[in-house]
């Protein structure tokens, strides 16, 4: 008989990692998405094309590609990162490259005479953005920005093929020392769909939170 | 280290080579995505309710863990129970499941949006329920579907190098041996990283036309 306990501990200290990761890289991914989705409705061309690059390459290409290449590649650019440090930074790119399209979708599905109101009222491109196009378009992110989160979370599984002690290394390393694959690899099933289960309801509570106040405003 | 185009052309047998194997899992897997998402989607239409929730719930499962972990699952788990697959049909039939839960989701969406007249009508008519199916429900409800699938289609091809994970030697894979052996990872990573782009910048160009071709037909 195998005593289990150590190794349940083991798992749960990569879901632990598996979870910081998940965090990290959901907010450079959130960063990433704005800076390039606003980048993509930029009055300069320079801008547009440069946010257009990025996220082409970035959706052209898959998460395990990338992060092979930054933790592989970059070192010989004289960048070495850590895995974590790697991870984080693929995954981010990665899916903020997916959110940078949500981001332009909401804003460019903001009704014309809303951006007419704005001129006619005077604002300047920063306030009618700040005050008036992001708060309705946010909502319309919102539901996509979900499914990306939790693509996120699912990606983070990748990252143990680079050596980072995530959910998915350690089960591996319980397999390699028990010998047992079913009880490891069922563990880390249910934790990771309790884990984007707790994303989707969490999504779905701050929907509801932000948009209060809207009722009227849109059909 | 420098960029050595020697070494490239003395690389590129090797990883078109494997360019083939990861062509064929994607063409494979998306036969098996089609088959079990269209599976899925008609269980959870038509089946009495206890099937019906039960597969919707292993549909959500499926869509909430990651495709990694299940690979390991069937290539590792399920030699236990004296099933043992060759790695590439366990890659085909996780990738398979694995985006049949999404095309599922299209599939259900295309039929809902059937207008429940023509349901009507061909009970009216007393067509069966496979003549219904099959020359009035699905010859309506697939071509706007088309686009999305092969949204899905794109996005399973750039999942493919998970494969190499179970040890398939697909051009991901071909990529890290050859890297490993000779200690340079620039030129296959990059190689690696350029096939994919090509190929899915060409198929966002297919894709495009697809939209066009099928997406606008219900636009009266």
């Amino acid at each position: 008989m195998i005593d289990w306990s150590g190794y349940i501990g083991l798992i749960l200290q990569g879901a632990l990692v598996t979870l910081q990761l998940t965090v990290l890289g959901s907010a450079l991914a959130v960063v990433m998405a704005f800076t390039a989705g606003l980048a993509r409705v930029s009055r300069f061309f320079a801008v547009r094309a440069l946010a257009t690059t990025y996220i082409e390459f970035f959706r052209g290409t898959s998460i395990f590609v990338q992060l092979f290449w930054v933790y592989f590649v970059l070192p010989f650019a004289g960048i070495t990162l850590t895995p974590l440090q790697a991870g984080v930074l693929a995954l981010g790119l990665n899916v903020g490259a997916y959110g940078a399209e949500v981001v332009r979708g909401a804003v460019k599905a903001i009704g014309r005479e809303q951006r007419e109101a704005c001129i006619a009222l005077n604002l300047t491109r920063y306030q009618s953005m700040r005050h008036i196009i992001l708060p309705q378009a946010l909502p319309l992110m919102l539901p996509t920005f979900c499914n990306n989160a939790i693509e996120l979370l699912k990606g983070t599984a990748v990252v143990s093929l680079i050596s980072l002690t995530d959910m998915t290394f350690q089960a591996q390393v319980v397999r390699a020392q028990t010998g047992n694959t079913l009880i490891p690899f069922t563990v880390i099933l249910v934790l990771y769909f309790l884990m984007s289960w707790v994303i989707s309801r969490s999504m779905r509570w701050l929907e509801r939170r932000m948009t209060r106040g809207l009722d009227g405003v849109r059909a | 280290m420098e960029w050595d185009w020697n070494f490239v052309w003395q690389i590129m047998p090797t990883l078109l080579e494997g360019l083939k194997i990861t062509l064929l899992a994607t063409v494979l897997g998306a036969a098996v995505a089609a088959v079990v998402g269209l599976l899925f989607a008609i269980l959870r239409l038509s089946a009495p309710k206890p099937i019906a929730r039960t597969v919707g719930f292993l549909v959500e499962f499926i869509r909430g863990t990651p495709l990694l972990v299940q690979l390991y699952f069937i290539f590792y788990v399920l030699p236990d129970i004296g099933i043992s697959l060759p790695a590439l049909v366990a890659g085909v039939i996780g990738l398979g499941i694995h985006y049949g839960t999404y095309t599922a989701e299209v599939y259900r969406a295309g039929i809902e949006n059937v207008p429940r007249g023509q349901w009507e009508a061909a009970r009216a008519t007393n067509l069966t329920m496979r003549q219904t199916w099959l020359h009035v429900i699905l010859p309506q409800a697939i071509p706007p579907m088309i686009p999305a699938l092969a949204n899905y289609l794109i996005a399973m091809f750039k999942e493919t190098p998970l494969l190499s994970a179970i040890t398939v030697l697909e051009l991901m894979n071909q990529a890290k041996s050859i890297a490993n052996s000779n200690y340079r990872y620039i030129e296959p990573m990059t190689l690696v990283g350029v096939f994919f782009l090509i190929m899915s910048l060409i198929s966002v160009v297919f894709l495009r036309w697809l939209e066009e071709r099928y997406s606008r037909v219900e636009e009266r």
